[in-house]
């Protein structure tokens, strides 16, 4: 029992909580860099996917995207990344490129999904539209896109998660973030440490996976959230782990 | 005006560094490889009971596919990180997050290769007789290979990947020459454990569709 009171203990001691080494500034860092590459990434990979999906072209490219993504570890994006651009420079030391890594590791999953999303439109409804004199734009904005989001919000939850739990990683490459906790711990052998980063980290997943299943559930129209499409998506997509 | 490293200007691959490694790359490439094995290989004996039991209680299915789901969320180096007191930098430690990681896209495929079986054939395979465990091995299991092997191809890809991450609790096979690469601030190794470890998800992710071809020599056209 001594140790999780040695826990208890790192939690309650009050320099952990202040500073730049301190618990909320390196939750800042890792939710500002988390949040500023799942925001680049998808302002680059989903009017992408979307138009790819839209056009029905590019399925090769997309399908081999997505399968490249999931087989390069992200901790080699981050080292490729970091041995390619140098640790210096703009926006902090380091950031750049875990920046850089994060964003490569999100835009294959929100390419896909999106690609996918707009292919599984049906295409009688497609063919419906099209006979009711709708434009390809109306077509894409009124019919594809609604029906597409339920797959697009998947593929933003396993990017998000993703790049959450790469974010973690980026530790190694010398930049902060809640990984800081468990890599310091390591060299420094202070299993406490170790631990009590971890747990900050397993929370930090969780909440991103709620707070974007929250979200999910706000933009994807009532018709179309049911829990059993729900399940296959995911299982079609294809889950990632990072 | 970004500084740039030491190794800025170094290239990318130095040749004769993996020649004279020849025997560590090799070392690291079979421990890769056994990792990711026995990860797979346990997950397989864990998921296959979860599996079966979640379809027959329905109401187990949604606790085991939660359970799976948050150990699948936690990013990998803290769940290797929470085992590390009890455990250790050890093997056990690694594989313990490696097996928790490929449950949730193994039990996932298993459901949903059994669900994909015809209603027609689970019917005319109770009208011939079949007892429920007969026709789960002959019939259901035999259908539903090729979404189990997806998944068992998904489950490897992933591995190989994580594997990497344990890298910094002592193990890593090919994953330890990206660290020893961060360290040392030497891009050889980096690109070694990156190309190889590519390699070998590729490599796995073949053998193993080349496998189901064997297994399901009915869907071969």
């Amino acid at each position: 029992m001594s140790f999780l009171s040695d826990v208890v203990a790192w939690f309650s001691t009050a320099s952990h909580w202040q500073g730049e080494a301190g618990v909320p500034h390196r939750l800042f860092e890792h939710v500002a860099m988390s949040a500023a590459a799942l925001v680049a990434a998808a302002a680059v990979a989903l009017p992408g996917g979307i138009w790819l999906g839209h056009r029905g072209r590019g399925g090769w490219l997309v399908l081999n995207l997505a399968n490249v993504g999931r087989a390069v570890p992200s901790l080699a994006i981050l080292a490729l990344a970091q041995q390619a651009i140098g640790l210096s420079g703009w926006p902090g030391f380091g950031a750049r490129p875990a920046l850089i890594a994060l964003f490569a590791l999100a835009v294959p999953p929100l390419v896909s999904s999106a690609y996918v999303g707009m292919r599984e439109v049906d295409a009688d409804v497609r063919e419906a539209a099209q006979g009711m004199g709708m434009t390809g734009g109306q077509l894409l904005r009124r019919v594809e896109l609604p029906l597409a989001l339920p797959l697009v919000m998947a593929g933003v939850r396993t990017a998000a998660v993703q790049v959450v739990a790469t974010a973690t990683l980026a530790a190694v490459t010398a930049w902060g973030g809640l990984g800081r906790f468990i890599v310091d711990g390591f060299a420094q052998r202070d299993d406490v440490q170790v631990f009590a980063g971890a747990l900050l980290v397993a929370v930090l997943a969780m909440v991103t996976e709620l707070s974007v299943a929250g979200l999910q559930r706000l933009v994807v129209p009532a018709g179309l959230r049911t829990r059993a499409t729900r399940v296959k998506d995911t299982a079609r997509l294809g889950v990632q782990a990072a | 005006m970004p500084l740039p490293l030491a190794s800025a200007g170094e290239p990318w691959v130095r040749w004769d560094w993996v020649s004279s490694h020849g025997d560590d790359i090799a070392a690291a490439a079979r421990q890769h490889t056994e990792l990711t094995a026995i990860a797979v290989g346990l997950g397989l004996c864990i998921a296959f009971p979860l599996a079966l039991a979640a379809r027959r209680w329905r109401r187990l299915e949604a606790v085991v596919l939660a359970a799976t789901g948050v150990l699948f969320t936690i990013p990998s180096l803290a769940l290797f990180a929470l085992f590390v007191p009890v455990y250790g930098l050890s093997r056990l430690t690694a594989e313990i997050g490696l097996v928790g990681y490929t449950l949730l896209i193994l039990v996932r495929s298993i459901l949903s290769g059994l669900e994909g079986v015809p209603a027609d054939v689970r019917e005319a395979a109770r009208g011939m007789g079949y007892r429920p465990a007969r026709q789960l091995y002959a019939i259901e299991l035999p259908l539903a290979v090729p979404v189990i092997v997806a998944g068992i191809r998904l489950a490897t890809v992933t591995t190989v990947g994580l594997v990497t991450v344990t890298g910094l609790i002592g193990q890593g096979g090919l994953g330890a020459f990206i660290i020893q690469g961060i360290n040392f601030d030497f891009r050889t190794p980096v690109v070694v454990g990156s190309v190889l470890s590519v390699a070998l998800a590729f490599v796995a992710d073949a053998g193993l569709a080349g496998a189901q071809r064997l297994l399901t020599p009915w869907a071969r056209r």
